[in-house]
């Protein structure tokens, strides 16, 4: 049978999937952990969460969450920094560190054959770190050349201006790596104290997932079992709670890069807390106006006027108010028009160009039918049931999600638009080359840009 | 499965036209993964005339004959993830879709494998080249250090030879590019003969081999092109300096190595792991770890079809030169040349390639996936079935073998050392060393 080309083959109906059974389980010691069967390869990942992560830096402080992150690998009991790799290696882990906004993640995967051994390093190293004076040193100092190696960077650079921008002095203003000065201030004091307060099992939760009953995963999260956890952890109050500024701190800024050969661009402004009952017609919402290939901001910036490689919509979400941004590095000539060219994407969608039928079909698909590919590996498993915990969302989540996506409708996304997005408050960054586009920004009617220091 | 018995098993079969046809069931997810891999890349251009097999992997994306009109949007409503890449041996193209969308993803892929230039117009053409000179300035021009895969791959190979461009293309090439060279392009590379086609997960492969046969075997076959020769080698070391943006100076040492899959590839590979990668490299702990004179280090074998090179990179720490750095590699270089690695080197390297590999097999599409190897080993070598004897190669090697590739290819082989310098820093540099200009 030869194929029919005069139309494309219909889809068919969505096939059924259930993602497997989250069980929940409490330790001895009150460490929550949750355990997820998933038979195929004969692979495990351990995921230990943490409360903490680089919005719980105390002011002054900024980057010590991720120092304290960094040392975790550095040495435990007998065992140093080199020797905890190479243990690492001996049973071929793949160790990683995420310094998130609210929480720490710490994960290792390695072969089913060798899990026991992996939780049990795993545990060491978070619970009992050696936190030397002397090892401290060697990572504060890595990280202070780093920091000088990431203003070569426009991207980060732009990151960072723009985290500033929107969230001013608040915990949640900086990135994880912190800054020159706020690094050079700190002591080996300050993380083991960091360390004994925020280390605690009843503020953490480890997930499990691999090849094995959930019986079996349990005896891998039991090697835990000996995290006493000194006092309570009570702490400060967490970053999430603290009210952000109303405003950004300018409406249009630069950060000069001489000679740039693209302008790197964000804007955005604060606008959605995670938990809202809102997300669903948000997250339709961004993937209609910038947050996949075909979607209005890459189309016209990409595809009809060739400014940029590729521009993108999202939030940046964590578990207090979150920003939503736009960003693209463009052409340095098309500056202005790129910047233009995304305010009206952005205010459009608000109610003077709704979706039409077909882009809001597309987006749903997009989000929906191809959703059993996000829960192929372990590390994927691991990473979806940490979010669960992070954010406090039901088990049911995942098997909610597709129905709960293909229930919104055009009007929710007006709705969701003109409430979270306000065309007042978006502020516009720019790392760039501010010679060769000054005089075109004053098209904008952005007033003029307040030019930022390149921050160290 | 443990790792003795680890396997990618798979069915291949050849349609009339050429096109290999290769099926790996995997039935975990209801999703399958589709692969295609076109035997050409930067190696198969010409000097003057870079950037093509790139350029094209975009044009791919905007339309065929009998769907007209970009190829994300169908491809999304069905539910695909999808990508492409290109890089100097082979353009790579794959979709991970639910199964309800296999027919709509084969449809798609061998439309524009076989009526892609009618629907390739002037515009169209024009504005994927502006999106790739962006694409340039974005990864190359305006990243720290990103001109230095340029100058390696000039001053390793010389001008005639296919590897002395990178895949992105000169932009006075791309400036250059007509509409027609690129159609010529097309119609040498692009067909079922040239190459390969994988279907992977939760299909039975029966059904797999008569979807293929449906969608792709009415196609044209075409002449398969003739393989690309070329050697490449060093007549002494090159020692070479540009000046960029950025803040502190990184050091390139670049040899001549093995191609991929040939003997020595596998130990070049454990050498770049046991000299420079990770914690417990000896480069990490000499350098970064108890000196601390360096601020990163790394090396990779980069295992490519008609030759590889080995390259090792380390960033000096502030307020140290590269000359320094140097004399550590130099010196550590030597030492595994003359003594080989240890037990414990061999045993932590066998370690993590078994499970490297086990973890591989969790994944049936997108690079580097189940789909995406089996046609790496299908195109480059002839056939899918050498996911064992890959890690074989690196049950294989042994503490002798390891010490006999360092001696061959790096200790005593002339190289390439690149040393990039904020601007107006030229002293940063390796004593002696000529400045280049790239672009």
């Amino acid at each position: 049978m030869r194929a029919d080309r005069s139309r494309l083959p219909d889809v068919g109906a969505d096939p059924a999937f259930t993602f497997p059974t989250i069980e929940r389980h409490t330790l001895s010691n009150g460490l929550a952990v949750r355990t997820v069967e998933h038979p195929s390869v004969p692979v495990v990942t351990l995921a230990l969460q943490v409360d903490g992560g680089s919005g719980a830096d105390p002011a002054g402080q900024e980057g010590l969450a991720a120092v304290v992150a960094d040392m975790v690998d550095e040495g435990t009991g007998g065992m140093s920094a080199i020797a905890v790799s190479e243990a690492l290696a001996r049973i071929g882990a793949d160790y990683d560190v995420d310094v998130g906004a609210d929480v720490f993640v710490f994960s290792l995967t390695t072969l089913t054959r060798f899990a026991g051994w992996g939780a049990a390093l795993l545990a060491d190293m978070t619970v009992r770190p050696s936190l030397l004076e002397e090892d401290f040193r060697r990572i504060r100092q890595l990280r202070l050349d780093r920091l000088k190696q990431l203003k070569d960077s426009a991207p980060a650079t732009a990151e960072r201006a723009f985290l500033r921008l929107v969230y001013g002095s608040h915990p949640y203003g900086h990135l994880s790596i912190g800054g020159d000065a706020s690094l050079r201030a700190l002591s080996i004091d300050d993380v083991r104290a960091f360390h004994a307060r925020r280390f605690h099992p009843s503020r953490a939760t480890l997930v499990v997932v691999g090849a094995l009953s959930h019986e079996g995963l349990m005896e891998v999260a039991r090697r835990f079992d000996q995290w006493g956890g000194s006092g309570d952890g009570a702490t400060a109050t967490p970053a999430a709670e603290i009210p952000p500024p109303a405003y950004p701190s300018a409406r249009l800024a630069i950060v000069p890069r001489e000679g740039a050969a693209q302008s790197e661009l964000r804007v955005g402004h604060l606008a959605a807390v995670r938990t809202t009952p809102d997300y669903p017609s948000l997250l339709v919402m961004n993937a209609v106006l910038g947050g996949q290939f075909v979607s209005r901001v890459n189309l016209k910036l990409r595809e009809e006027k060739a400014f940029t490689y590729g521009a993108r919509t999202g939030f940046d979400w964590r578990r207090g108010l979150s920003p939503f941004v736009l960003q693209a590095s463009v052409h340095t000539a098309a500056t202005a028009e790129s910047i233009a060219d995304s305010l009206a994407e952005i205010a459009d969608i608000r109610g003077s160009r709704p979706p039409t039928d077909a882009e809001l079909a597309l987006a749903k698909a997009s989000l929906t039918r191809g959703y059993p590919r996000n829960f192929e590996t372990t590390q994927q498993v691991a990473r979806a049931a940490a979010q669960l915990a992070l954010y406090r969302l039901p088990d049911n989540y995942f098997a909610e999600f597709v129905p709960t996506v293909n229930a919104v409708g055009r009007d929710d996304i007006t709705r969701a638009a003109s409430l979270y997005l306000d065309p007042a408050k978006l502020t516009t960054l720019i790392v760039g080359d501010q010679s060769a586009i000054a005089d075109s920004l004053g098209t904008l009617s952005l007033g003029e840009p307040r030019v930022l220091p390149h921050e160290v | 499965m443990n790792t003795n018995d680890i396997d990618l098993p798979y069915t291949k079969r050849t349609l009339a036209n050429g096109l290999d046809v290769i099926v790996h069931e995997d039935h975990h997810l209801p999703i399958v993964a589709i692969n295609v891999w076109y035997h050409v890349g930067s190696k198969n251009e010409r000097p003057g005339r870079t950037g093509f097999a790139h350029l094209f992997e975009h044009l791919m994306f905007e339309g065929s004959e009998h769907h007209n009109s970009g190829y994300f949007v169908p491809l999304q409503q069905a539910g695909a993830l999808l990508n492409g890449s290109t890089n100097t041996d082979r353009t790579n193209y794959w979709e991970v879709v639910p199964t309800s969308a296999v027919d709509r993803a084969l449809w798609m892929e061998s439309d524009r494998m076989g009526y892609l230039l009618p629907a390739l117009t002037s515009e169209r053409f024009e504005t994927q080249r502006d999106v790739v000179l962006n694409e340039r300035r974005q990864n190359y021009e305006n990243r720290p250090y990103g001109m230095a895969a340029m100058a390696l791959a000039e001053s390793l190979y010389p001008p005639e030879h296919p590897y002395n461009w990178t895949t992105i293309g000169s932009a006075d090439d791309l400036r250059a590019m007509q509409l027609e060279d690129v159609q010529a392009f097309f119609r040498t590379y692009y067909h079922p003969s040239n190459a390969s086609l994988v279907l992977a997960g939760d299909i039975e492969a029966e059904r797999a081999f008569e979807l293929a046969e449906r969608y792709f075997g009415e196609l044209e076959g075409g002449v398969r092109p003739a393989p690309v020769q070329a050697r490449a080698s060093l007549d002494g070391d090159r020692n070479l300096m540009f000046e960029d943006r950025v803040e502190l100076p990184r050091l390139y040492l670049g040899w001549h190595s093995p191609a991929m899959f040939a003997p020595d590839d596998a130990e070049l590979d454990l050498i770049a792991d046991l000299a420079a990668n990770g914690k417990t490299s000896r480069l990490y702990r000499t350098l970064v770890y108890e000196s601390r004179i360096a601020l990163d280090v790394s090396a990779f074998q980069n295992s490519r079809e008609l030759g590889s090179f080995f390259l090792l990179a380390v960033t000096a720490a502030p307020g140290h030169s590269l000359a320094e750095s140097e004399a550590c590699i130099d010196e550590e270089l030597r030492r595994i040349a003359e003594l080989g690695p240890t037990t414990d080197e061999m045993e932590r390297g066998l370690a993590q390639a078994e499970a490297h590999f086990m973890y591989r097999l969790q994944t049936v599409g997108g690079f580097g996936g189940k789909s995406d190897q089996l046609n790496a080993y299908n195109v480059l070598l002839g056939t899918p079935g050498f996911f064992a004897q890959d890690l074989a190669r690196y049950r294989d090697a042994t503490a002798d073998s390891v010490r006999a590739a360092a001696v061959k290819y790096l200790s005593t082989a002339p190289r390439v050392m690149l040393s990039i310098v904020p601007r107006g820093r030229r002293e940063l540099a390796l004593a002696d060393a000529e400045p280049i200009s790239v672009s």
